[in-house]
C-alpha cells in the first residue's frame, strides 16, 4: 500500500506551499511533518517571522520524490512524537531516513540528506527533531560518517515536564544559528531528553570541537547539572549539539515556542518593569540569524544557490 | 527463512540507568510496602513473520537497539545474575499494541518491503526482573495494581529458576458470519428485562416492550419479509436499538418529563424535558437577545457533535467537552486517553470535518488518594485511578500535539467509584472549505459511507450501553479500549487535508455504539442507507456482524464522500497512510439496512430507531437539607489555619500533573496554568491566542463545586457558572453582547454527572431527592446563562455514576462542570494572578458575605455548615462589566478569582509568582473575622493596581473595590484586622507548604526548597 503511494499523483501539500522559483534570493525553509511530528505550524511561523519562505511537507512526499530537498535552504525537523516515540525517541523516523529506499538505484533520503549538507546548506531539528537526528548520527557527526555516536534517553527524572530553562550559548560555538546569542530562556517539553555520551574520549572530543552549543544553566550562569534548571540530568548539562560544520544543529528546547514575548510565563510582571521591550519572543533571534545568514550567501554567492537546485 | 516466531529482548548495558526499573521498586515500596531489592526492565518484541538469521540480527540491533544504550539478546528469555523473580507484562489479544506497529513500521523500512502495519506481525512486551524472591501473591500484586491490567494486559509471574514464562496473543479462529435470531414474542415482562440486563442493552421494561411491540406490528412484519429478514429480530437489530436508544446517546433522562416538588415552597410543576426547558430554550433566548444587538456570532448549538461560533468573518471557534467515567473506573489509563482521543474528535468531525484542534483541558474528580481502607470488589484505589487518569491525559494530549492548557483535580471520598474524567477541546474551523460552509452536514442519497482510521476489534463493545447503567464488579473486559494517538494523530491530518481539498461532504466520529451510531446518526439526514459488514477492515477474525456494527474501536472517523470524489480521496488517504474503506451508501427510502455478504442482518425504520424510544416520566422531590452553622472555635492563629489550607488536598499545588501535560506546544499559550518568574503561581483561566498572524485569542475556564451540592444543588449549579465566569474575567476577559455588534463570542458546555436519580422503593429510595437536585441545577443554569446572556454550545449528561459491589453503593455527589470559552480581543492585554511589583494597591472587588458553608475552612473543622454561597447575578454583572472597562484602560496589574480557601488563600497565592509580600489590613464590618478571610463568597476578586492608577481605578468601581493594603518587596504577608496582626507569615514558606502539597508528593515530585524556574527571580 505504501508502495502504491508513489505512484499516486496526487501531492500532499500543505496550506503553506508556496511557488516553485527561487529567483529573488529568498531563504526557503522546509519542515517537514506527518507520522505523529506536532510543532510543524510554530516552525513554520518562526520562518516567516524572520523573513524567510516556509513550506510545511508530509515526509512521505520527500520519500517519494514529489518535493526535493534540494529545492530549499534549510531543512528542519520539528519536535512531535514522531511514530509515537515507541521504539525510542525519533528512532522509527530515524530508520526510515536510513533504511526506506527512495529510489530504485536504492538511495535513501539520508543520501540526500548528506549530500544537502555537503552542498552548504542547514538542517535543524528541535526535539523529536534533535532526537531523529542524533539517532542518525548526523549529530554531533564527529567521525564524519554519519553513526550514532551519542544517545538522548529517558530523563533522569522519569518524567515527561513542560518546563522553562535558561541555556546559555557555548562561545566555542561556531554555528550561525546561534551567532551573537549569550543566553536563552526556552521551554523544554520531552520525557527522553537526557544526552548520554558513551565514553570519556567522546566526551572530550565534543567539548574540544564546541559542539556541545546549548548549556542548562544556574542563576549564576554556570551549567548545572541540578534538577530542574538542568530538567534531565543531560551529559555535559548539555541542550543542543552541532556538527563540526556548524550547519547541522540540534535542541531538545523549544525556541518556535518562544516567538512572542507573552510565551514566557513572566512575560506580565516583565512588561510592567519594561513597557517599551520588544513583543518579539527569545526564540526568534535563532530563526534570524540563520535566514539572516543564508541570505547572506545568496547575495554573495548566488552562482552555488543554482548549482544546488540543479541537483 | 526458518522458524517464522522470533523473540528480542533488549537490556540497558551496564552502568546505564533503569529508570523505568527504579520507578517500579520505588512504587512497589511506596503504593504496596513491597521490597522488591532492585528491578531490572527488558523491553521484549516477538516477531511473527518470516526472517533469516541476519535479517532478525539486522531488525535488532540497527532499528530497535540504541547502540549506547543497549544490548540485544535473540530468541532467549533467560534471566540476569542476582535477580530471582520475573513479572512478563503482554497484551491480551486484540489491544492496541502502538510499540509492537512501531516496531513494524521500522521493520518494513529496514527490509524494504510493504508490510502492511494494520495486521499484527510483532508483540511488544515487558519483562521485569526483581532482586528479591517475593512470592507469588506478592508478584501479581505488583503486576496487577502497578504494572497492568488484568482487562487488557495478560501478566506472567514467577521464579526465574523455574523458567520465564512467555505470552503471545493468538487471535481466534475464522470469520463468524453468524447472524443470530432472538424471539421476543410472548416473552413475559421479567423474561424481557433478564434479555436486557444478559445482554447488556441496558433498556427498561418499557422499552423493551415497545421494541417487541415494534417487531410484532403487522407493517413491520410486511417489511421484514420484503427485505428477507426473519420475523424475530437479529441480534445485529437489537443491538442497534440498544446503542441508539442508550442513556449514553439518547439522554432519555434529560428529555424525559419530570413531575417535580418543592416541600419546602409547596411548589408542584411538570417539566417537559429538563434539555429543552432549561438549555436548548435559555440558549434560544440567549440568542434572541444578542441578534437584536447585531451580535450573531452563534452558529452551531446542541445539532452537531460541538458548538460552534464565529470569530471572525474567517473562522468558527468549535467547542466541546464530554466525560468517560465508566472505563476510567475499570481502566483508568485507557479510559482517560481513550477520553481524550474521543472528545478530540468531536470538533474534528463537526460539520463537515477538519477543524484544527487548538487545546484540551481536563477536569477529574476522585476519591481520596491516600485512601487506606478495604476496597470493594473490582474498585481500583483512587490512587492508581489518578496516577492512570493523568498517565492517559499525557499521552492522549501530548502525542497528538494538542497542549493541555487548563484544568481542574477535585477530590471527595465520593468519587472513589467512579472518579469522573472530563475532557474538553477547542478548534478552529474555517468558514468554508472550497466554497461550502463548513458547520453544515449535508448528505444525500448515493453518497458513500467510509470508514476512516483505526481497523475494528471486540474493543469497546458495549461502552454506550455500559456506561449507562451503574458499575459493579462484574464489568464487561470487551468494554476497555486502548487509545492509539499516533493512529489518531494520521488520522487528524488526513481529514485537515481532505476537507480543505472539498473532498469530504461531511464527516462524524466513531464513538459510543461504533458505526452503528455513527451511520445511524448520519442516515438521519439522507433519510436511510446500506451498510456491507463484510467490507469492514477488521484487526482479527472471529468477530460476528453485530459485533462489527457496534465496536468501538477507537481512531476511526465515518466520512460522507461523493461518488465522484472517491478517487482523490483514497489516492490521499494512501498518501498519508490512513486506511479508508467504502463500506455502503446513503439511501432515502427511510431504513437502516446492514448486510454481510449479501445476506441481510438488519432492517430497521429510522423513525422507529430514532424516535421510537417511549418517553420517560420521572418523579423528583426536593427537600432542603437540614443543615446548620457550627460553632467553631475563634483561632488564635489564622497563619496556621492558611498554612493547613494550602497544605490541604483540594488547594495544594498540582505542579506534578500540570508539568506533565504539554501545555504549550503549539506556541499559542498565553496564559498557562502556572505562570510568573517561579512559574508557580497559579492562574484563573487559560489564554491561548488562534495563530501567528493577530493577537485575537481564547480564553477557557472550567467552574466546578460538587460540595456545595450537598447544601443546595440550586447554589452549587449557580456558583459553578459563576465561578466559570469570574475566571474568564480575571484573565482579562468582558461579558458579551454588553455593545451592539461587539462579536465577543462565549460558548459554554454543561456536563452533568450525576448518580442514579430514577426513583426506585427499593434499589435507589432517594432516587426523587437526587433528581430534584438535578432540576434545581438546570433551573440555576437557565438564570446564570440569562443573566449573563450567554449561550450553551454544547454539552453532555452522565447519569448512573454509582458503583455497586458487595452490597455497597458509592454514589458521585451530583456533579456539573461548566466549561466556559470566551474570545479574548487581544491577548496581549490578558490579566494574570500573580502580583507584579511593590507598592501595588491591593483591592477585593466584590462582596464578601457570611457564606462559609460547604467552604474548605469547614472542611478542615469536619464541617459542611449551612450558609452555602449564592450568586447574585445582577451585581456580579455590574462588577464584570466595570472591571473588563478598567483593564481596557490598563488599570489593573493583577487580578485573582476567590474561591477555595476564600480571601486568604488567594493572598498568599498571589505572592507566588515572584516572591512579593503584602501588607493588608482588612474592613471593621459586622462580619468576624474568619468570614472574612475564609468565606467562599461568589464574584469576588484579589486584584492589584499601580500607585498611579490609585485615582482613576477607586473612581471607575466605587464601593465596588475595597482597599486592603500594598504589595510589598520583603516577601512577608501580613494581615491586620482591628489593630491586631491576624496573619504573618513568609510567603516562601507558605509556597513550600503548597507546594509539597498532597498532590506532589504522592507522584513523588517534591522538593524542599522549591520546583521553580528561578533564574529570572
Amino acid at each position: 500500500m505504501v508502495q502504491d503511494s508513489a505512484q499516486g499523483a496526487h501531492k500532499v501539500q500543505s496550506e503553506a506551499q508556496t511557488d516553485a522559483a527561487n529567483v529573488d534570493g529568498t531563504v526557503r525553509a522546509l519542515i517537514l511533518t506527518g507520522f505523529g511530528i506536532n510543532c510543524e505550524e510554530e516552525f513554520a511561523a518562526a520562518y516567516r517571522l524572520a523573513g524567510a519562505e516556509a513550506t510545511i511537507v508530509h515526509l512521505n512526499q520527500v520519500l517519494y520524490g514529489q518535493v526535493s530537498i534540494h529545492d530549499f535552504d534549510v531543512l528542519n525537523f520539528p519536535g512531535g512524537f514522531s511514530f509515537g516515540d515507541d521504539l525510542g525517541s525519533g528512532v522509527v523516523l530515524a530508520n526510515k531516513l536510513r533504511y526506506r529506499q527512495t529510489s530504485a538505484d536504492g538511495r535513501t533520503l539520508l543520501d540526500d540528506i548528506k549530500q544537502f549538507i555537503a552542498n552548504g546548506k542547514f538542517v535543524l531539528g528541535i526535539c523529536n527533531g534533535f532526537q531523529v537526528l542524533v539517532k542518525l548520527g548526523l549529530l554531533p557527526n564527529m567521525g564524519g560518517d554519519v553513526t550514532p555516536e551519542v544517545t538522548l534517553t529517558h530523563n533522569a527524572s522519569g518524567r515527561y515536564e513542560d518546563r522553562w530553562v535558561t541555556l546559555r550559548v557555548n562561545p566555542a560555538s561556531r554555528t550561525p544559528f546561534l551567532k551573537g546569542i549569550d543566553k536563552l530562556e526556552v521551554p523544554v517539553r520531552h520525557g527522553e531528553g537526557r544526552l548520554v555520551v558513551p565514553d570519556d574520549a567522546t566526551r572530550a572530543a565534543i567539548e574540544a570541537a564546541g559542539l556541545n552549543c546549548l548549556s542548562y544553566i544556574d542563576a549564576n550562569g554556570d551549567g548545572t547539572s541540578e534538577y530542574p534548571l538542568n530538567p534531565n540530568g543531560a551529559d555535559l548539562n548539555c541542550a543542543g549539539l552541532t556538527d563540526p560544520t556548524g550547519q547541522v544543529f540540534g535542541l531538545m528546547p523549544h525556541p518556535e515556542a518562544f516567538l512572542a514575548a507573552y510565551n514566557h510565563p513572566d512575560w506580565a510582571r516583565r512588561r510592567r518593569q519594561n513597557p517599551q521591550a520588544t513583543e518579539e519572543g527569545e526564540g526568534l533571534q535563532i530563526f534570524k540569524n540563520i535566514v539572516a545568514h543564508i541570505a547572506q550567501k545568496h547575495t554573495t554567492a548566488a552562482p552555488a544557490v543554482q548549482l544546488a537546485n540543479q541537483h | 527463512m526458518e522458524n517464522t516466531t522470533h523473540t528480542i529482548q533488549l537490556t540497558l548495558k551496564p552502568g546505564q540507568h533503569d529508570g523505568d526499573g527504579q520507578r517500579v521498586a520505588e512504587a512497589a515500596a511506596r503504593h504496596l510496602g513491597l521490597a522488591t531489592g532492585r528491578v531490572r526492565s527488558a523491553a521484549l518484541y516477538t516477531v511473527r513473520y518470516p526472517l533469516n538469521e541476519n535479517q532478525l540480527s539486522d531488525f535488532a540491533t540497527r532499528c530497535l537497539a540504541d547502540p549506547v544504550l543497549h544490548d540485544v539478546r535473540l530468541n532467549e528469555l533467560t534471566g540476569a545474575e542476582g535477580y530471582t523473580t520475573y513479572i512478563l507484562v503482554a497484551r491480551r489479544p486484540g489491544v492496541t499494541d502502538d510499540e509492537g506497529t512501531s516496531a513494524q513500521n521500522a521493520l518494513a523500512d529496514i527490509l524494504n518491503e510493504p508490510l502492511d502495519v494494520h495486521t499484527q506481525h510483532i508483540f511488544s512486551k515487558k519483562l521485569y526482573l526483581l532482586e528479591n524472591d517475593l512470592p507469588e501473591t506478592d508478584l501479581r500484586r505488583i503486576a496487577e495494581e502497578l504494572l497492568g491490567n488484568k482487562l487488557i494486559n495478560w501478566l506472567e509471574v514467577g521464579r526465574v529458576a523455574d523458567g520465564i514464562r512467555d505470552y503471545t496473543p493468538r487471535p481466534g479462529g475464522g470469520a463468524e458470519a453468524i447472524t443470530e435470531v432472538v424471539s421476543l414474542t410472548g416473552l413475559s415482562d421479567a423474561a424481557l428485562l433478564q434479555l436486557s440486563k444478559d445482554n447488556i442493552y441496558a433498556l427498561n421494561l418499557e422499552e423493551m416492550r415497545a421494541v417487541r411491540d415494534y417487531f410484532a406490528a403487522t407493517e413491520t412484519q410486511e417489511e421484514r419479509k420484503a427485505a428477507g429478514l426473519p420475523t424475530d429480530p437479529t441480534d445485529c437489530e437489537l443491538e442497534i436499538i440498544a446503542q441508539t436508544w442508550s442513556e449514553h446517546c439518547k439522554h432519555k433522562e434529560f428529555a424525559a418529563v419530570i413531575n417535580y416538588k418543592n416541600t419546602e415552597t409547596g411548589e408542584e410543576k411538570q417539566i417537559d424535558s429538563l434539555f429543552k426547558t432549561y438549555i436548548k430554550n435559555a440558549t434560544s433566548e440567549v440568542d434572541r437577545q444578542l441578534r437584536a444587538n447585531g451580535n450573531d456570532w452563534l452558529i452551531k448549538v446542541f445539532s452537531d457533535n460541538a458548538g460552534a461560533v464565529r470569530i471572525n468573518s474567517d473562522s468558527l471557534f468549535v467547542w466541546k467537552v464530554e466525560t468517560h467515567n465508566s472505563p476510567s473506573a475499570i481502566d483508568p489509563y485507557g479510559g482517560a486517553i481513550t477520553g481524550i482521543l474521543g472528545n478530540n474528535r468531536d470538533p474534528l468531525a463537526t460539520g463537515i470535518g477538519g477543524a484544527r484542534l487548538l487545546f484540551n483541558t481536563n477536569v477529574l474528580c476522585f476519591g481520596n488518594p491516600e485512601f487506606d481502607g478495604q476496597l470493594l470488589t473490582g474498585q481500583l484505589h483512587p490512587r492508581r485511578i489518578l496516577e492512570g487518569v493523568r498517565k492517559g491525559i499525557e499521552d492522549g494530549g501530548n502525542k497528538s500535539g494538542v497542549p493541555t492548557v487548563n484544568g481542574a483535580i477535585v477530590f471527595d471520598d465520593r468519587y472513589a467509584g467512579k472518579p469522573l474524567v472530563y475532557c474538553g477541546t477547542g478548534a478552529v474551523m474555517p468558514m468554508q472549505f472550497a466554497g461550502l460552509d463548513s458547520w453544515e452536514k449535508k448528505i444525500d442519497a448515493g453518497d458513500r459511507i467510509i470508514m476512516a482510521g483505526g481497523r475494528v476489534g471486540k474493543d469497546g463493545i458495549h461502552g454506550a450501553t455500559f456506561s449507562s447503567i451503574e458499575l459493579d464488579e462484574t464489568a464487561p473486559a470487551t468494554a476497555v479500549q486502548i487509545g492509539s494517538p499516533i493512529t489518531q494523530k494520521l488520522a487528524m491530518d488526513f481529514l485537515l487535508l481532505a476537507a480543505r481539498r472539498g473532498l469530504l461532504k461531511c464527516s462524524t466520529d466513531n464513538g459510543a455504539g461504533g458505526l452503528s451510531s455513527s451511520v445511524g446518526e448520519l442516515a438521519g439526514i439522507s433519510g436511510g442507507a446500506v451498510v456491507e459488514l463484510e467490507r469492514v477492515p477488521l484487526k482479527y477474525p472471529g468477530l460476528r456482524p453485530w459485533e462489527i456494527f457496534v465496536s468501538e474501536s477507537q481512531e476511526r472517523f465515518t466520512l460522507v464522500v461523493e461518488p465522484g470524489k472517491m478517487a482523490e480521496i483514497t489516492a490521499l488517504g494512501q498518501e498519508m497512510e490512513v486506511e479508508l474503506t467504502d463500506i455502503g451508501y446513503f439511501t432515502a427510502d427511510g431504513f437502516l439496512d446492514v448486510r454481510f455478504d449479501g445476506a441481510p442482518v438488519a432492517h430497521l425504520n429510522m423513525e422507529f430507531l430514532h424516535e421510537g424510544v417511549p418517553r420517560k416520566i420521572l418523579e423528583a422531590e426536593w427537600a432542603k437539607p437540614v443543615a446548620a452553622e457550627p460553632e467553631i472555635p475563634t483561632a488564635t492563629d489564622y497563619t496556621e489555619t492558611l498554612t493547613q489550607l494550602l497544605g490541604s488536598l483540594n488547594i495544594c499545588s498540582r505542579e506534578s500533573v500540570i508539568r506533565q501535560y504539554d501545555h504549550e506546544v503549539k506556541g499559542r499559550t498565553i496564559v498557562k496554568p502556572l505562570m510568573g518568574a517561579t512559574g508557580q503561581a497559579p492562574q484563573d483561566a487559560a489564554v491561548v491566542r488562534f495563530n501567528f498572524e493577530s493577537w485575537e485569542g481564547v480564553a477557557v475556564s472550567n467552574g466546578i463545586l460538587p460540595r456545595y451540592g450537598d447544601l443546595d444543588a440550586y447554589d452549587m449549579s449557580a456558583g459553578s457558572f459563576d465561578e466559570a465566569v469570574r475566571q474568564i474575567i480575571a484573565v482579562g476577559g468582558k461579558l458579551p453582547n454588553l455593545t451592539p455588534g461587539d462579536g465577543i463570542f462565549w460558548s459554554v458546555n454543561d456536563n452533568f454527572c450525576v448518580p442514579d436519580s430514577v426513583y426506585d422503593p427499593a434499589s435507589n429510595p432517594d432516587g426523587k431527592q437526587k433528581l430534584a437536585k438535578l432540576v434545581r441545577m438546570c433551573e440555576a443554569l437557565r438564570d446564570a446563562t440569562a443573566a449573563y446572556c450567554i449561550p450553551l454550545t454544547s454539552g453532555k449528561d452522565s447519569m448512573k455514576n454509582d458503583f455497586k459491589a458487595d452490597g455497597v453503593k458509592i454514589s458521585v455527589p451530583p456533579t456539573v462542570l461548566y466549561s466556559v470559552t470566551a474570545k479574548i480581543e487581544d491577548v496581549r492585554r490578558a490579566i494574570t494572578s500573580d502580583f507584579k511589583q511593590a507598592d501595588d494597591v491591593v483591592y477585593l472587588l466584590g462582596e464578601t458575605h457570611d457564606e462559609l458553608g460547604g467552604s474548605e475552612f469547614y472542611a478542615l473543622h469536619g464541617q459542611l455548615g449551612a450558609n452555602v454561597p449564592k450568586v447574585d447575578f445582577a451585581k456580579a454583572k455590574a462588577l464584570y462589566t466595570l472591571i473588563g472597562q478598567a483593564n481596557d484602560q490598563g488599570l489593573i496589574q493583577s487580578c485573582h478569582d476567590l474561591s477555595d480557601g476564600g480571601l486568604a488563600v488567594a493572598l498568599a497565592e498571589t505572592t507566588f509568582g515572584y516572591g512579593y509580600g503584602a501588607v493588608v489590613e482588612l474592613p471593621e464590618t459586622s462580619l468576624p473575622l474568619a468570614t472574612q478571610l475564609f468565606s467562599e463568597s461568589h464574584s469576588r476578586f484579589l486584584t492589584t493596581v499601580a500607585p498611579e492608577d490609585v485615582v482613576a481605578f477607586e473612581q471607575m468601581l466605587g464601593d465596588r473595590a475595597t482597599r486592603l493594603g500594598r504589595v510589598t518587596a520583603d516577601g512577608e504577608l501580613t494581615v491586620r484586622h482591628a489593630g491586631k496582626t491576624v496573619i504573618s507569615a513568609n510567603t516562601a514558606a507558605l509556597r513550600a507548604v503548597w507546594t509539597n502539597g498532597p498532590v506532589n508528593h504522592l507522584l513523588g515530585v517534591v522538593s524542599n526548597d522549591n520546583l521553580s524556574h528561578s533564574n529570572s527571580l
